[in-house]
């Protein structure tokens, strides 16, 4: 199963990715008028300090603890994907509780939203890879994993 | 071809097929559901009330679950007694169901202490199950005055829910604090203060000794005059069942880390169930959704003859209450670090350099990076703890653990 991994020692901390996910997930065809002076909601985000720095996205687990976890039944696993019904949340942030990635967080709406690998957006693929200046986030196989 | 019974038809019955099916896509599964309704979420009652979802979107599994799964449902009766040697489940309505294996995961029920008066009190209710809230909703109107006893999840759930839709809500407690289960004092008294100032009034330290009609005589003298009353005392694990059986119970049905109960060939799961909690290192009922899943997949894969064991159990929850959002997770065990935060508090309980347990009030970003310190043991020597209290962060690990776990094989 092919996912998102991340290369710490390559990742410059820009950003971006953060940026291209929103757009992605916006909907909108237009990057300026989806996100210019808005509060951007990606569903990958930028840990780090001034030395070391590095993007945290679902690791859409082996064994996912959040689809185990949702109270709403709102989370699965289809073909590898950890999925959210946004019907069916309630924004509990059970997800938030369990997650040892911390992985996700709530959208604009309150509802919970997490990396589903652009698989369903316009993009097709994921946007933080195609985006990433420095290829330091890539999306390939490299056999499961809890 | 195997015979699987599940006794029950909420989460812990869904993680017991779910566990089943993925050892034996053939075993015949049979399920005695008391509930007329499919499995729905039960924790969403209250937002049902609240209009924050509705009948379809409570279905916790979709329309085809159980075709999917092959499971033939039972709905509106339920076992009334286990017969171990002859591996037989005795229901309601006469029928006898055989069994290779059997899972009990009946839940719990309202516990209601025998309070003088009760039987004068018309519009009355509990708050555990769908059709609960369905006639509470009925009763509601916009200015009846309404009484909850019980200040416990349950409790100020029910509140929350209802708050927009009647006149006024007074919750009561024998404990001197909200959420006493899994709140120490200042925090209580910290949320307390959120409820109030969205409009709930508090009779804490005191409760319902005598009811006549309409009106609470409290055991501080005090009367609370009230239109709907609402019992959310606590629950009792219905582990009936186990014990006529000769099965071993305490507080909830005692299950190994396998969920296999003291009779062959039964095992329980879920809020009947009292399994291993690994922040205390004893068994005690874990009455939270997460447990309950992962309590019936165990189960069941054991049920198929597969090997699972669930040895990080621990009590956890996210609850909130009209906005503002509280995690607690573990035990409240050893040193209490606080750290206060822009929007929020954080105490974390730390002994034998491990983390324990926390709250976190208003600051929950990221939590499941604490939770998961609690469960997997993490030595706290490991990971940078200064920045830890500070913010959850997968900087606190070192470049090798986080390279691990963000699979970076390179
Ligand atoms: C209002 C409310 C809010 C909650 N909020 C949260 C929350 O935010 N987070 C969280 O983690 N947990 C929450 N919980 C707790 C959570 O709902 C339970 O832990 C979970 O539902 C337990 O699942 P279970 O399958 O063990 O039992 P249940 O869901 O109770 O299912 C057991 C079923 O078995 C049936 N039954 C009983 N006896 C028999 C019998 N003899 N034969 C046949 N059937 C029988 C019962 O009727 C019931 O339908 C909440 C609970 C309530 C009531």
């Amino acid at each position: 199963m092919k996912r998102v991994y991340v290369n710490e020692k390559w990742c410059l901390g820009c950003h971006l990715c953060e940026y291209n996910c929103a757009f992605a997930n916006s909907g909108m065809k237009d990057m300026v008028l989806a996100l210019k002076n808005k509060k951007i909601f990606p569903r990958i985000h930028v840990e780090g300090d001034e030395k070391i720095t590095f993007a945290v996205s679902c690791r859409h687990c082996t064994d996912p603890l959040c689809v185990k976890s949702c109270i709403a039944g709102a989370i699965s696993k289809i073909d590898g994907v950890v999925k959210i019904d946004k019907t069916k949340c309630v924004g509990c942030m059970t997800c938030v509780l369990v997650c040892p990635h911390g992985a996700l967080s709530p959208g604009e709406d309150g509802v919970m939203q997490k990396c589903e690998l652009c698989l369903e957006n316009a993009c097709g693929k994921p946007a933080c890879v195609t985006g990433c200046p420095n290829h330091a986030i890539v999306y390939e196989e490299r056999g499961e994993r809890v | 071809m195997k015979q699987y019974v599940i006794l029950g038809n909420g989460t812990a019955a869904v993680g017991c097929v779910e566990g089943i099916r993925s050892i034996d896509p053939k075993g015949k599964i049979t399920i005695v559901s008391e509930e007329k309704h499919a499995v729905y979420s039960r924790p969403l009652i209250s937002y049902y009330l609240e209009g924050k979802t509705d009948l379809e979107r409570m279905k916790y599994r979709g329309d085809s679950f159980y075709d999917d799964n092959a499971c033939h449902v039972l709905y509106g009766t339920k076992a009334v007694s286990i017969d171990p040697k002859k591996k037989q489940v005795a229901l309601k309505d006469r029928s006898v169901l055989d069994y290779d294996a059997l899972c009990v995961a009946t839940g719990s029920r309202p516990f209601v202490p025998p309070f003088e008066g009760l039987e004068t009190v018309e519009n009355k209710f509990s708050f555990m199950k769908l059709d609960d809230a369905l006639d509470l909703e009925k009763a509601l109107t916009k200015d009846a005055r309404v009484l909850i006893v019980g200040a416990g999840l349950i409790g100020l759930k029910c509140a929350e829910g209802i708050r927009d839709r009647v006149g006024e809500i007074t919750v009561c407690d024998l404990a001197d604090r909200v959420l006493s289960s899994i709140l120490d004092a200042d925090c209580a008294k910290l949320v307390q203060k959120h409820l109030e100032a969205n409009g709930l009034h508090f009779l804490l330290g005191d409760t319902a000794v005598r009811f006549e009609k309409n009106k609470a005589v409290m055991k501080s003298g005090k009367t609370v005059a009230f239109d709907i009353l609402v019992l959310a005392v606590g629950v009792r694990a219905n582990t009936e069942l186990v014990k006529d059986a000769g099965g071993n119970v305490n507080r909830g049905i005692v299950v190994t880390e396998t969920m296999q109960t003291s009779l062959p060939c039964v095992f329980a799961a879920g809020d009947c169930a009292e399994g291993f909690d690994s922040s205390i290192g004893a068994n005690r009922v874990l009455a939270i959704l997460p447990n309950a899943y992962l309590q019936g997949h165990t189960a069941g894969v054991n049920m198929a003859g597969g090997n699972e064991r669930l040895t990080n159990a621990i009590p956890m929850n996210s609850i909130g209450f009209f906005g503002y959002h509280i995690m607690t997770a573990g035990a409240y065990d050893g040193e209490m670090i606080e750290e206060k935060t822009g929007s929020g508090v954080k105490r974390f309980f730390v002994s034998d350099k491990l983390l324990k347990g926390y709250i976190l009030l208003g600051e929950i970003e990221r939590a499941g990076i604490y939770t998961s310190l609690i469960r997997e043991k993490t030595p706290l020597d490991t990971i940078d703890f200064d920045l830890m209290k500070k913010v959850a962060t997968n900087m606190i690990y070192s470049e090798k653990d986080r390279r691990k776990t963000f699979g970076d094989v390179v």
